[in-house]
């Protein structure tokens, strides 16, 4: 079965070795989603695999048949950005912007697991409600390295999302 | 990483022999696999996908208890409503471990199997005993800063990295294991993983061909659970120490105590003197320094892991304090 | 046309202040925003370039010595392998910062374990990356007892250039009060997110290579002198860099290796270093051991001020860890004694990581002089408040602008600072401990020669072409910003090119002298413009105001250009007022800490740094920098360390995983404050820099926070729990 990314159907790779990420930046021509440790120790390579997130880095392209992919490619472009993508801009939640995309893409996956009522770490009750609130978001996006040190900003764009998702 | 031959399992039994052979893996998640084999840490010949196999169903046992299968995510298994409800425990370990997108991927049978992050382990460049039998050990001369002081050998000093498995000993549960012959058979969490002892290369009990199904939770129990990790920073970091219990007191005496510890051995570490020693007494600040006397007797450090023996006092005392509510 | 600009006095004109069009300093969002949030801006490796190979480095598995022999047929024969590359010319190790010339070669003499000593090339990354674990080879490897690897044993040199004044011995013995202490600090990786790549395509003639560089007017030089080829043979792209940190501020390993390969094989190679790579090859800063002595009298005013350290590099580097730089002139005290030496040992090279000396040496003299504040019963703010000095404390020098003071007193209101008196363990929530802490900040200040071209279009929009680069420091920014305020035109109409050595020379991002450097320049290309256009509209230059597009009130500016293209190439020096002045940004940091009294686990609660870097370029980029020198702080203060092999001297924790960059849950709420300042002898533009300001200090006011908190002195960088519970009282 093929692989559908950001609705596109492709073939998989012929080396069973290549990475979902490697197939996407270097196959496929989709740089957007990024390599930054190779090991599942950064989060730069998050992308959406039927709307969870997870590392590409270490999931092989050939386990993907049939799965369908999302990368920050496909949840904006720079002539519709999405809402997310708009706060990182407005709030300058990025620096160097490589951690940027995995960013993006793990915060799209979070604000729905929060949605689902799923516990984090930082959550004191295991059994809900679960609230969009700083600490939760630290916690849940600890998986997303950022050297530059954005993250004061980053927190501050997805709260402000999910502000504006919450009163409509 | 080396080439390998990659083949999809439709069935248990098929997927189990397959894995019969040597130089064969199974991989589901491949959070830890692909990172080990893209250092050529490991170097599997073939490679068999097996992680659509119908084995990630979480039930309820006729008894009561849970039935968590082997490919059932950690996510899964920590939002799992009885889970969350009935073994806080495990969903507060499995939760306190990695990051959401590893615990998206990584399964309970993986994570079972997860292998030791010692720093010459993953180094091919570096003696390691357990990845190379016979060239060494270089973490006993080198840099032990996350290695064990309880059930060391001279061969390996390593610890199992994970904290799922730490809460799971704990919570008393059982390993569910097939073969390509379609026996099962369950060997306790406590039992599955192996020390060092001189054949290090063995993180567990699995034998070639034989695949994790599922891991078996008994009932529920009464008392409280907790699970305290340690860590240099506060999140998405392996424990330095870790405690994992379950503590009931009636009239003010420990009437359960049920604890396991991550960081300080080759397996979840648990010692049955513990609850001996805790059972039938009022919590006190001096029973909870028996009880670290007791866990820490025969404990080894090797330089730079010095500070896990008084750390590990510290937390257990933190979590016997914290569990029974007394004030220290 | 070009325009010359060679500071010598300060330009108290404030220049940009008088211009109409109101962007200077504004929170703008960056240009180049959308590019990245959407993952359409290219880094190094990520160009389209048709049949490109992949090249993987392979690295030595022994600490000093020599390969003797590389049996290449080992892999040729393995599926898609190429080429091995083991050119005489391959570099052993990263150019230092601003060296302008070819870093160790070649790369078969090994000086350090894990050092790059061939490429193996192959059509695909897996087919090279398995390939190159399989190259054999031979070695001769120095036997480990000769060979040294630990800084604390090993023979250490002075550095020239001590500070020896009065006599500090006998003003500590005389003093009301003293501190002696020695603190350490161990070893940082820059760690930048992208890790370092190249492509490299060489035409027969021209070899071009896109590359994760910060400072493309040295590395010009660098690739062309290691390769054995002039200059105008090379260009080097840039445009987009994963963060630096000063990792990339010199050519690496993995560009050279590239560009031989794609000469020897003409095809375009790529090659990206893997993360284990970037930690074992690249640069480290080196651990420190720092002695201070600080002496007072009774009312806390210094007498004395020592500061000593030791610092580690390879044999044959000149770059040592700067631990002392700001010690010289921050603080009083007449009898002085300055003094680094270096050890020389094989682990990686040491090189420059975000604000190399104060990253280090601020937190361990904001320490000790939290210790002296204690012994002398003061308010730590009041006990730096009465140190500052009027003069260079050993040079005699006066000082630029400087508003140290404003930020101790204005951070310590907004924070809430409690001027009290200060015991430990006041404050108890649960497990926890809570104390606050605070520090002050410095960091040299340092411009660089520059030149940008701007360029008015017929259209009337303005175009900036240098190679300069963006780190993620928001150069398209302030760039922008500097040219639509001079020439009055929105942010729109202000087209930012970097990162190319086909523009003309910028002064490369690193030492924090990016934004003030290539401002500068621009700044002196619009003045000429400015000039060009004045006299267009018939008017005088300072009578010329320029708003949105044209003249106020009259011409536009399409009018006024009247289908002309007018271009000047800003080119901007450092002249001798650096003789002149000391220079310096200031600050200062406020953090409250809680630290668990049974794990000595500590987590930051909240954290101000109040900062006065001149004018400020970009109110938005400018706080973000600040933001992160503070979440660099917090990693220097709690979790991050190198660790090294006893045996054989290579770094240990060579991962993410295990070298622990603080994460999103270290990092609470963080105020910034920038104090309003122009300073006129810092640049043309008055401004000065501030990427590295804010990690210089921090550290020591989470440290003093971790004290007041719950009581354990710990005199070691990064106090992670087994430091904490280790110096813990009972």
């Amino acid at each position: 079965m093929p692989i559908t990314i950001n609705s596109q159907t492709y073939d998989l790779p012929e080396d069973n070795r290549v990475t979902l990420l490697d197939f996407l930046r270097h196959d496929l021509g989709l740089p957007g989603t990024k390599k930054g440790c190779d090991h599942g120790q950064c989060g730069a390579c998050t992308v959406l695999v039927d709307g969870m997130r997870i590392n590409s880095c270490l999931s092989l392209a050939a386990m993907h048949d049939g799965d369908h992919i999302t990368t920050i490619e496909g949840l904006g472009t720079p002539a519709a950005p999405s809402k997310l993508q708009q706060a990182f801009v407005e709030h300058d939640g990025y620096q160097c912007g490589y951690c940027t995309p995995g960013q993006i893409c793990s915060a799209t996956a979070m604000l729905q697991e929060i949605a689902n009522g799923w516990p984090s770490d930082a959550s004191d009750s295991l059994e809900g409600p679960m609230v969009v609130s700083g600490a939760e978001i630290r916690e849940r996006m600890s998986g997303n390295l950022c050297r530059c040190g954005a993250y004061a900003n980053i927190v501050a764009a997805i709260e402000d999302v999910a502000a504006a998702e919450d009163a409509a | 990483m080396k080439p390998f031959d990659f083949q999809r399992a439709d069935r248990l039994e098929h997927a189990a022999q397959l894995c019969a052979d040597e130089g064969t893996r199974a991989i589901a998640g491949g959070t830890n696999l692909i990172d080990l084999m893209k250092l050529q840490v490991e170097t599997p010949q073939t490679l068999v996908d097996i992680h659509r196999l119908p084995l990630g169903r979480i039930d309820d046992t006729d008894d009561g208890g849970l039935r968590i299968g082997a490919l059932a995510t950690n996510t899964a298994t920590a939002v799992h409503e009885r889970v969350r409800r009935e073994y806080p425990l495990l969903a507060r370990a499995i939760l306190a471990g990695a990051s959401q997108q590893l615990r998206n991927k990584a399964t309970t049978g993986g994570n079972l199997c997860q292998r030791t992050r010692c720093y010459y382990f993953t180094n091919i460049d570096q003696p390691c005993n357990k990845r190379e039998p016979g060239s060494g050990c270089g973490a006993l001369k080198g840099v032990a800063r996350l290695h064990a002081v309880l059930g060391t050998s001279d061969e390996c000093i390593a610890t199992y990295p994970g904290d799922m498995a730490v809460a799971m000993a704990a919570l008393g549960a059982v390993v569910e294991i097939a073969d390509a012959k379609g026996h099962t058979r369950n060997v306790p969490v406590r039992d599955f993983h192996c020390l060092p002892g001189d054949t290090p290369w063995r993180d567990n009990v699995l034998e070639d061909g034989e695949i994790i199904t599922a891991v078996i939770l008994p009932p529920p129990v009464a008392g409280r659970q907790l699970y305290r990790k340690v860590r240099e920073r506060s999140s998405y970091a392996f424990a330095m120490v870790s405690v994992a219990a379950i503590v009931a007191l009636e009239d003010g005496r420990f009437t359960r105590a049920d604890l396991a510890f991550g960081g300080l051995a080759h397996k979840p570490w648990q010692d049955p003197r513990l609850s001996a020693l805790l059972l039938g007494k009022e919590p006190s600040a001096k029973l909870f320094d028996e009880a670290a006397d007791v866990l820490l007797d025969g404990a080894q450090s090797y330089g730079e892991n010095a500070y896990k023996i008084p750390l590990a006092r510290r937390t257990l005392t933190a979590v016997l304090a914290e569990a029974t509510g007394m004030e220290l | 046309m070009s325009a010359h600009l060679k500071q010598d006095e300060p330009d108290t004109r404030n220049v940009l202040d008088g211009m109409e069009q109101g962007i200077i300093g504004q929170p703008l969002a960056r240009p180049d925003g959308l590019a990245k949030v959407t993952g359409t801006a290219p880094y190094a490796a990520e160009y389209p370039v048709a049949d490109c190979l992949e090249g993987v480095l392979v690295t030595a598995p022994f600490t000093r010595g020599e390969i003797t022999a590389i049996d290449k047929a080992s892999v040729l024969s393995m599926p898609g392998v190429v080429a091995v590359i083991d050119d005489e010319r391959l570099t052993a190790r990263a150019a230092q910062g601003t060296a302008g010339e070819a870093p160790e070669q070649p790369a078969r003499e090994v000086g350090y374990f894990g050092q790059p000593i061939a490429l193996v090339v192959a059509q695909s990354f897996e087919q090279a990356r398995d390939a190159a674990k399989h190259l054999t080879f031979d070695y001769r490897a120095d036997d480990l007892d000769d060979v040294p690897l630990d800084p604390e044993t090993a023979g250490a040199e002075p550095q020239d250039g001590a500070t020896r004044q009065g006599d500090l011995a006998q003003a500590m013995s005389a003093a009301a009060h003293s501190v002696d202490v020695t603190y350490t600090t161990e070893g940082h990786n820059s760690a930048a997110m992208e890790p370092h790549a190249a492509i490299a395509q060489w035409d027969g003639t021209k070899l071009t290579v896109h590359a994760s560089l910060q400072m493309l007017n040295y590395n010009i030089a660098e690739l062309a002198d290691a390769l054995g080829l002039q200059e105008e043979q090379v260009r080097l792209i840039s445009r987009y860099v994963g963060g630096g940190f000063g990792s990339k501020l010199g050519i690496s390993e993995e560009t050279v290796a590239a560009s031989i390969a794609a000469m020897e094989l003409e095809r375009p190679v790529r090659v990206v270093l893997s993360r284990q790579q970037v930690f074992q090859t690249i640069m480290r800063r080196s651990e420190t051991k720092q002695r201070l002595r600080l002496s007072a009298d009774k009312d806390g005013h210094l007498t004395g001020f020592g500061h000593e350290a030791r610092v580690s590099q390879l044999p044959g580097e000149t770059f040592a860890e700067p631990v002392l730089q700001s010690s010289e002139f921050l603080y009083a005290g007449e009898n002085r004694l300055l003094q680094l030496e270096v050890a020389r040992i094989h682990r990686m090279t040491a090189g420059s990581v975000r604000a190399p000396g104060e990253a280090v040496g601020m937190p361990a003299l904001e320490s000790a002089m939290d210790m002296l504040a204690q012994q002398v019963g003061i308010d730590p703010v009041e006990l730096r408040l009465r140190n500052i000095p009027e003069r260079h404390p050993s040079e005699g020098l006066p000082y630029s602008s400087r508003k140290l003071a404003e930020c101790l007193e204005q951070g310590a209101k907004a924070f809430g600072w409690d001027s009290g008196a200060r015991q430990p363990r006041q404050h108890r929530d649960g497990e926890w401990w809570i104390g606050t802490g605070m520090a002050s900040a410095a960091r040299v200040h340092n411009v660089a020669e520059a030149r940008a071209r701007v360029t008015l279009k017929p259209d009337g929009t303005a175009l900036v072409e240098t190679d300069m680069t963006d780190i993620g420091t928001g150069t398209y920014s302030i760039v922008g910003q500097v040219a639509g305020e001079m020439l009055g035109l929105p942010m729109d109409q202000v087209l930012v090119e970097l990162g190319d050595t086909e523009f003309p020379r910028g002064p490369g991002s690193g030492g924090s002298w990016g934004a003030s450097s290539i401002g500068s320049a621009v700044f002196v290309a619009c003045e000429e413009l400015r000039a060009k256009l004045a006299s267009k509209a018939g008017v005088s230059t300072d009578e010329l105001k320029l708003k949105d597009g044209g003249v106020v009130g009259g011409a536009t500016l399409v009018e006024l250009l009247d289908g002309e293209e007018l271009s000047f190439e800003g080119h901007y020096e450092p002249g001798d007022i650096a003789d002149d002045y000391t220079a310096s940004g200031y600050g200062a940091f406020f953090a409250q800490v809680r630290v668990n009294r049974f794990t000595g686990e500590t987590r930051v609660d909240r954290m101000l740094g109040a900062f006065g870097f001149g004018r400020v370029l970009n109110a938005k980029t400018a706080r973000s920098q600040c933001l992160g020198g503070i979440v660099w702080s917090i990693g220097t203060a709690l979790t991050e360390s190198l660790l090294f092999d006893p045996v054989d001297g290579h770094v240990v924790n060579c991962d993410l995983a295990e070298y622990h960059v603080p994460v999103h849950r270290d990092v609470p709420d963080l105020e910034v404050i920038m104090v309003e300042e122009r300073d006129p002898a810092a640049s043309p533009i008055q401004a000065k820099g501030i990427g590295e300001l804010g990690m210089c200090g921090g550290a020591a006011a989470i440290g003093n926070a971790i004290y007041n908190a719950c009581g354990a002195r710990v005199l070691s960088f990064p106090m992670t729990p087994d430091k904490v519970i280790a110096a813990m009282p009972d």
